[in-house]
């Protein structure tokens, strides 16, 4: 039997005329996520997304899916020929599969053929009848049984699934535009861009590096972590920042309890330029309200200053627990929590103000080569597609696993 | 050259020496230090990590780098004796164990840890109501082979998992050593807590080993100082080793069923040979592992019968209880109830996926000859 995979979607059907849209940009998106499988083929109809697997292995597949945005619900399901014979020893041929010892079940059968010689009532009680003189385990259930086998009559052949799977919901990433996220490689920044992505946002990742003070280590982790982002469905764009000069500038210039306002007003400033170059509409932050000294609403306010793009902290009000129990779940959590020293630990002053002035930033700030300082952070980026975790690591680790 | 000896070794894979070769010239960094050459041959090691958990359906987290089967099975013994001796001192084995197993535990009994040896029928098998008479209160680990590196006798290990998930207080370890060429699937049991497993019995190199140590079990560490894996086991890592099984572990994996049902052949066609003399007896259940073939030829001592092979370049093994000159007490054979002078005369044959039928028949017509010649001589 050929088994194929549909996919329902959810809030997409509530799009009207841009569903088209939608549905378009979620079959690229498992495209992405599937890029392993090449045998795998994707068809799109107006209610459904059908993948055929020509032999790649369904399980993998199950998983990649559950992860994907956009998806509601979907089912593998095998392509029977439309003779009745056919239908029968499928219907049976999946049944034995299942461990059927003292299971209920039901046939639940929907026809769009109208025309197809037997309607619903007579598939459901023919099939049932079959099943229970074959598999004398069995007992039918209407409510609730312990399986359901579906059975829709189709134009040119039955579709027949077993087994539902519930997917990630939320909206097929790239539906809602483009977003920068400020990507530390600590815990909270990349639960902030899996919120983001469950919203349909296709994510920019910029993160600021300080050679020699941060670790090469460092800047892997957070393409690391990116690419694992790219599992919920989308490509992501890794952008790195050379931030040492800006660093040492703002340290040899900068009263200590100031220099950490004025190294995150230098971060957002490059950010938004960063965001308007590569057309986003918003920046995204793994801020978290009262966690550490420049999330404090007074210091949020004053680093907010130097924009008027919408910035947008998904973990704003989260606990720490909860935003860690959300990493743990997308499987960034280990990765974040490796030890290397990145920039937001070297220059940390000891006692930050949390209750900075803004007259007193604009001061300070006067003695510093502004314009200069950003134009050659903006001049050196260095930016990596990262299309699927697989892709990166496959290319990453290409002379390594050669040797494997 | 016959080579019919692959449960004592394989030949490493080319590939996986090739491999071995590169890491070490090129990635020949210490994966503790920090500047790029650690970091490339620290990327190596948990790539080599993940590749092997994959193969196993474990997690890298679970995977531990040895020196080979013997560590692994020491320092699972000994480990779980360090960190449980408070709730307990009493283990249950096999009375067939590889001795890396049972002189673990002889070494445990002088520090007053009390070990049951479950004693085997004349397949080699345990029997599963005798382990479960055997647990008591204090029992604090179990340990049993998968695959018998004497005979091929394979151990319900499944069923005794099975039987273990009622005491989940108990360590359940496995001694995988011989099962990776003889079983057509290498499944990790989740009752199963540490399966050892070691390269140069799959083409891999000697001196790397693999121990799967499952999320949550604690055993204590025999090799303390830098903190290498994960702090558990301490000392550089043998990159290039490690590498090279990771790659024999890949190729194994791909090529096991195959592998399986060829040597199953070869094995079956020898044995029906020797089945027709009557002064060979075959100690190798049918049942048993694909790779390992046991059988004593009356009267004439194991030893003589490998020098006379050895003559004609085919290359066997008496089992390793026999290569002593007296069987010892914890011989497989002598635990099966087969008399000392058959026992001595046993010898085991194990194959490969490399070795071929040709071979097979020419070991078979060396015997043909060897046999006339034994039988005048008594």
């Amino acid at each position: 039997m050929e088994t194929m995979i549909q996919i329902r979607f959810g809030e997409l059907s509530t799009k009207g005329k841009n569903k088209k849209r939608f549905i378009n940009q979620l079959s690229k998106n498992i495209h992405i996520a599937l890029y392993d499988f090449p045998s795998i083929v994707i068809k799109e109809s107006l209610d459904h997304i059908f993948i055929e697997l020509n032999g790649a292995p369904e399980d993998i597949i199950i998983e990649k899916l559950k992860m994907i945005f956009g998806i509601q619900s979907f089912s593998p399901i095998y392509v029977i020929p439309k003779q009745y014979d056919s239908l029968a020893k499928a219907v049976i041929a999946v049944i034995e599969e299942e461990e059927t010892a003292g299971k209920t079940f039901k046939i639940d059968t929907r026809r769009s053929d109208h025309f197809y010689e037997w309607n619903t009532n007579d598939l459901n009680s023919k099939l049932g009848a079959l099943v229970l003189e074959q598999l004398p385990d069995l007992k039918v259930k209407m409510k609730q049984p312990d399986l359901s086998i579906r059975v829709d009559v189709k134009e040119k052949n039955f579709l027949l699934s077993t087994k539902k799977y519930m997917g990630a919901g939320g909206l097929p990433v790239g539906t809602s535009g483009k977003g920068v996220l400020m990507l530390s490689g600590g815990i909270d920044s990349p639960v902030a861009g899996y919120l983001a992505m469950k919203r349909g946002v296709r994510i920019v990742a910029v993160h600021f590096s300080s050679p020699p003070y941060t670790s090469p280590q460092s800047l892997q982790k957070t393409k690391d972590l990116a690419a694992k982002l790219t599992n919920f469905g989308g490509v992501i764009t890794h952008i790195e920042v050379p931030f040492s000069e800006i660093q040492e500038e703002i340290k040899t210039a900068i009263p200590e309890g100031y220099t950490m306002t004025i190294t995150r007003r230098m971060m957002l400033r490059i950010t938004d330029a960063i965001r308007d170059n590569w057309s986003a509409l918003a920046v995204f932050t793994g801020e978290s309200l009262g966690q550490v000294a420049s999330q404090t609403m007074e210091s949020i306010q004053v680093i907010n200053e130097v924009t008027n793009t919408p910035i947008i902290r998904p973990v704003a009000t989260m606990d720490k627990l909860e935003i860690i129990e959300i990493a743990k779940k997308i499987d960034t959590f280990e990765l974040s929590i490796q030890p290397f020293e990145d920039c937001c630990t070297i220059f940390a002053p000891k006692s930050p103000k949390t209750k900075p002035h803004l007259d007193k930033v604009k001061r300070y700030e006067g003695k510093l080569d502004m314009d200069g300082l950003i134009e050659r952070a903006l001049e050196n980026l260095t930016v990596t597609k990262i299309r699927s975790e697989k892709e990166y690591s496959d290319l990453k680790q290409k002379s390594v696993l050669d040797l494997l | 050259m016959v080579y019919f000896d692959n449960s004592a070794t394989t030949k490493m894979f080319p590939e996986s020496l090739e491999t071995f070769l590169k890491v070490n010239q090129s990635y020949f960094g210490n994966p503790s230090s920090l500047h790029a050459y650690g970091a490339a041959a620290d990327e190596l090691l948990s790539e080599s990590r993940k590749q092997v958990a994959n193969l196993l359906k474990v997690s890298s987290r679970e995977i531990f780098f040895t020196s080979g089967g013997t560590e692994g099975n020491n320092w699972v013994i000994k480990g779980t004796a360090l960190i449980k001796y408070r709730v307990g001192k009493h283990i249950i084995t096999s009375s067939v164990e590889h001795s890396s197993v049972s002189k673990s535990l002889k070494q445990l009994e002088n520090f007053g840890f009390e070990v049951t040896y479950l004693p085997v029928n004349s397949e080699g098998k345990i029997s599963l109501e005798e382990l479960q008479d055997a647990i008591r209160k204090d029992t604090i680990l179990v340990s049993i082979m998968s695959v018998n590196n004497e005979v091929g006798t394979i151990q319900p290990i499944e069923e005794v998992a099975e039987l273990l998930t009622h005491y989940p207080t108990i360590h359940f370890h496995v001694d995988a050593v011989q099962a990776i060429s003889g079983l057509e699937n290498i499944s990790i049991h989740p009752r199963i807590d540490f399966f050892v497993l070691s390269a140069h019995k799959f083409n891999g190199p000697k001196g790397v080993g693999i121990l799967y140590k499952k999320n949550g079990k604690q055993i204590a560490s025999l090799l303390t100082g830098g903190d290498q894996e994960f702090g558990e086991r301490s000392t550089t890592e043998n990159v290039g080793g490690i590498a090279a099984t990771a790659k024999s572990l890949r190729i194994t994996m791909n090529q096991k069923e195959e592998s399986v049902i060829h040597t199953e052949k070869l094995k079956n066609y020898i044995r029906s040979f020797l089945k027709e003399y009557e002064d060979v007896n075959i100690y190798s259940p049918l049942d048993g592992a694909s790779h390992i073939l046991c059988f004593a030829m009356k009267g004439v001592r194991g030893e003589v019968l490998v020098h006379a092979l050895e003559k004609e370049n085919i290359y066997i093994s008496t089992t390793s209880a026999c290569a002593s000159k007296k069987a010892s007490s914890s011989s497989t054979l002598h635990s099966m109830g087969i008399p000392t002078q058959w026992s001595q005369c046993a010898v085991r044959l194990s194959f490969s996926f490399e070795n071929t039928m040709e071979e097979a028949q020419q070991f078979v017509n060396v015997f043909k000859d060897l046999h006339t010649k034994f039988q005048k001589i008594q």
